[in-house]
């Protein structure tokens, strides 16, 4: 089996973002970028099915700026096979990525594709059920549990108050969890090798889909300031508080 | 146990810093055909650093003579500078700075974020073949034979109790034929070697200074890039050495930051605290009206100069930068001098590589002859001076020394305690009265800690341990009141029920990696250790 593993590069999880003095998005200058960590899982995953033998190759894809060959160096350093860069001046809107992956599929034909279930830069929660659209496969968001059956896999998911296992015929799309799995850590002597495995770069702009934004950003603020808080004398003034001045209660 | 992998190279480098990266560069200079390996405990290069930062061009001059044209991120001149003597109301201009404090003429010096200085001496180093791992801490020290044989990185994974997690990751050896550690102020594993070697032996206690600094993004009517303020008196006290900066540079940007020495005796002084009310001085204050806090950070420095110095060399490698303590405390800069440390020793490795010689002891001499040497010199009795005189007459010595004697004083002044023993009882000292964070100007700790980005994986055992926990009560806390609580600029120690069982709580999690625990706990009962590779502050650029 092949997997395709699409990875986007955002600013790292342990940054405070901050919004531009403009307004008109987050500071990226000068801030540390990584892997987004839905999409590390969905590497490991795809790892943990090649361990199991169930899978032979790893194709790993990523979509942006030409730095986004680091973040493909990071997933070639925890074990994938193979990346490609399809570099654009900017990160594309969803629909466009998933037209882009499509274009991907058709050309490598993987088996399966594994996708974080959301970037955690804009939380759109949309690349996986998109690209599962386009292509009419079968879809498995949300996934806490992979596991490879005689004619294709069961796919535990989150829902509201529990969990669901879903069947799938192969090929289909899996978006993954948190639960799904905890990352390896790139060894040195992995992040050496990962220096010389194959990293393929094709211009965005070279596979004839329009990456027009369809999306404009109108406003973006930065959460209002915490209050000070009171230290209050007694259940009954607390009592008092949240009725009257809170109104929750 | 898990078999560790191996892996050798000609040369190991600890630490992604302005002298490991120099002598990195400086190595694949000299020999473009041996390996060179840099680890580096942050997330990235540059993810660790803090200074201020003025620099003196002077040694990356000599290490590459066209960086003007490979875009160095050095674009802000000094353009103009002013030095205050402040009381708590005013401030005093000192005059004629170039001829009474000759250190701090900062004519073709740059203001610079150090960060990204070193992220872009990290993409020359990398240019010339030197592989340089970010994400990986140096654990532990090989010895072997007497001889330093490498380093060993951390293991990752490791759950707090110390059993291996799922996601374990042994550590592996790197070993070289010479080890540089370039670690910054009080290095862990710069610790282990200079006992086992016994470097210190014969040379004064290492003096340090808490250096807290915070970046800012001001309105652009009150920015004058290449602006270059310092500070000292108020609100420290005659006895206390330290002050405070502020630098104009990039866009919009001002690097404010405030060095307490860390010998400083009262118990209840906090740094933080210092640093914080500083800025309601007029001096400071009318920058930071309309503007917003953008980064926080901490590291101690060191700040004993010449005297402090220890032996550099050992079979099997050498101590470099602020490691081994070549700041130069009075010019209040240490970028060039951590360079040129680090180009002297790639100068000794080379030629002991050629020679096939254990220790690259030609380090020393190669110090002696060098403007590194001169320059020491020249600055050692200003620090001591203060240590032993105070702020106002060690002043007026410190002046004496650079416009009369010209730093060519017969005679040197020494450290005689290590900033570990110089702290008073508590109950024999009054507790300063800091005011409250107002939240727009000043902060409190917590809200800055935020700001440094600092995170570690949750589940490790901790890296900062008492060796013996039994101590913290009748001396940390009955003699003098928990100061940890107080020098730590990040909030990783607190105590819990004060009133009725006082025990020290670690929160290792916000720690920042300055060291100054390390350093100033009165027993020596911290130690230090380097967390899981990657944890710690992820500074951004600009800083």
């Amino acid at each position: 089996m092949k997997i395709l593993v699409p990875i986007k590069r955002v600013v790292d999880y342990n940054v405070k973002v901050r919004v531009r003095r403009d307004g008109g998005g987050v500071e990226t200058a000068g801030v540390k970028m990584s892997m987004n960590p839905f999409d590390e899982i969905a590497v490991e995953e795809a790892l943990r099915l090649r361990e199991k033998g169930v899978a032979s190759e790893i194709l790993t894809v990523s979509i942006g700026v030409p730095q986004a060959a680091d973040t493909l160096r990071t997933a070639l350093a925890m074990g994938a096979d193979r990346a490609i860069l399809v570099q654009s001046e900017e990160s594309p809107e969803p629909l466009a990525v998933a037209k882009i992956l499509k274009i991907l599929v058709d050309r490598e034909k993987p088996d399966l594709v594994i996708l974080g279930k959301q970037a955690i830069d804009d939380d759109m929660n949309a690349t996986g059920q998109m690209l599962a659209g386009l292509l009419d496969w079968p879809q498995a968001t949300f996934a806490s549990r992979v596991e490879k059956t005689a004619d294709g896999l069961a796919v535990t998911r989150e829902v509201d108050g529990g969990s669901e296992t879903l069947a799938l015929a192969l090929p289909a799309i899996v978006t993954a969890d948190l639960r799904l799995n905890e990352p390896r850590y790139a060894a040195l002597p992995n992040i050496m090798k990962a220096r010389k495995k194959p990293l393929e770069t094709i211009a965005a702009t070279d596979l004839g889909i329009d990456l027009t934004r369809r999306l404009a950003i109108l406003s973006m603020a930065e959460p209002p300031a915490r209050k000070a808080g009171i230290k209050v004398g007694s259940v009954a003034e607390l009592v008092e508080k949240l009725r009257n001045e809170a109104k929750v209660i | 146990m898990s078999q560790r992998d191996i892996m050798e190279f000609d040369v190991v480098i600890v630490g992604g810093g302005p002298a490991g990266l120099a002598a990195a560069i400086r190595l694949k200079q000299l020999m473009p055909d041996e390996s060179v390996c840099l680890i580096e405990k942050g997330s990235e290069i540059g993810a660790h650093i803090v200074s201020g930062a003025v620099i003196e061009p002077r040694a990356l001059d000599e290490l590459l003579p066209d960086w003007r044209n490979r875009d160095a991120p050095l674009d802000t001149p000094v353009t103009r500078e002013e030095m205050y003597l402040l009381t708590e109301r005013k401030a005093f201009r000192i005059p004629a700075l170039p001829w009474v404090m000759p250190h701090l003429a900062n004519h073709g010096n740059f203001v610079v974020s150090l960060g990204d200085v070193c992220r872009w001496l990290a993409t020359q180093a990398e240019a010339m073949g030197v592989e340089i791992y970010p994400g990986f801490a140096g654990a532990d020290v090989l010895i072997e034979n007497g001889r330093v044989a490498g380093i060993l990185t951390g293991d990752m994974g490791i759950t707090r109790d110390g059993t291996k997690g799922p996601n374990f990751a042994p550590g592996m050896e790197l070993r070289g034929k010479y080890t540089l550690f370039a670690e910054g102020c009080r290095g862990s594993l710069t610790k282990r070697v200079m006992a086992h070697f016994n470097l210190r032996q014969g040379v004064d206690p290492q003096t340090y200074g808490l250096g807290i600094k915070e970046v800012w993004e001001i309105p652009a009517e009150l920015h004058e890039p290449g602006l270059v303020l310092h500070s000292f008196g108020w609100p420290l006290d005659d006895r206390t050495y330290g002050g405070a900066w502020l630098y104009h540079f990039g866009r919009n940007l001002v690097s404010y930051g405030f060095v307490t020495g860390l010998d400083y005796a009262n118990p209840w002084l906090s740094p933080y605290d210092e640093m914080q009310r500083t800025k309601l001085h007029p001096v400071y204050h009318k920058y930071f009206e309309g503007g917003r806090r953008l980064i926080y950070g901490a590291r101690a420095l060191s700040e004993g100069g010449l005297q402090s110095l220890p032996r550099l060399t050992f079979p099997g490698g050498a101590l470099i930068g602020d490691a081994a303590g070549f700041l130069n405390t009075p010019k209040i800069k240490g970028t060039h001098t951590a360079m040129k440390s680090g180009m002297l020793a790639a100068e000794a490795i080379a030629a002991a590589h050629a020679a096939d010689a254990p220790e690259p002891d030609t380090f020393t001499d190669r110090l002696q002859v060098s403007w590194l040497h001169q320059e020491l010199s020249a600055a050692r009795n200003i620090r001591p001076a203060f240590a032993r005189w105070g702020t106002l007459r060690g002043a007026l010595y410190a002046g004496i020394d650079a416009a009369i004697l010209r730093g060519r004083a017969p005679w040197t002044l020494h450290f005689h305690h290590a900033d570990h023993e110089t702290l008073r009882p508590a109950a024999s000292c009054p507790p300063p009265a800091y005011p409250r964070p107002d939240g727009t100007i000043t902060f409190d700790k917590l809200s800055s800690v935020f700001l440094s980005n600092t995170n570690h994986v949750e589940d490790q055992p901790t890296h900062l341990r008492l060796r013996d926990p039994a101590l913290w009560k009748p001396l940390n806390w009955d003699t003098y009141r928990a100061p940890e609580i107080r020098y730590c600029p990040a909030a990783v120690y607190e105590v819990a029920d004060a009133e009725t069982a006082p025990r020290l709580v670690i929160n290792a999690q916000n720690c920042v990696h300055c060291k100054t625990c390390d350093i100033k706990d009165p027993p020596q009962n911290i130690d230090w250790y380097t967390p899981e590779g990657g944890g710690g502050p992820n500074y951004p650029g600009g800083m």
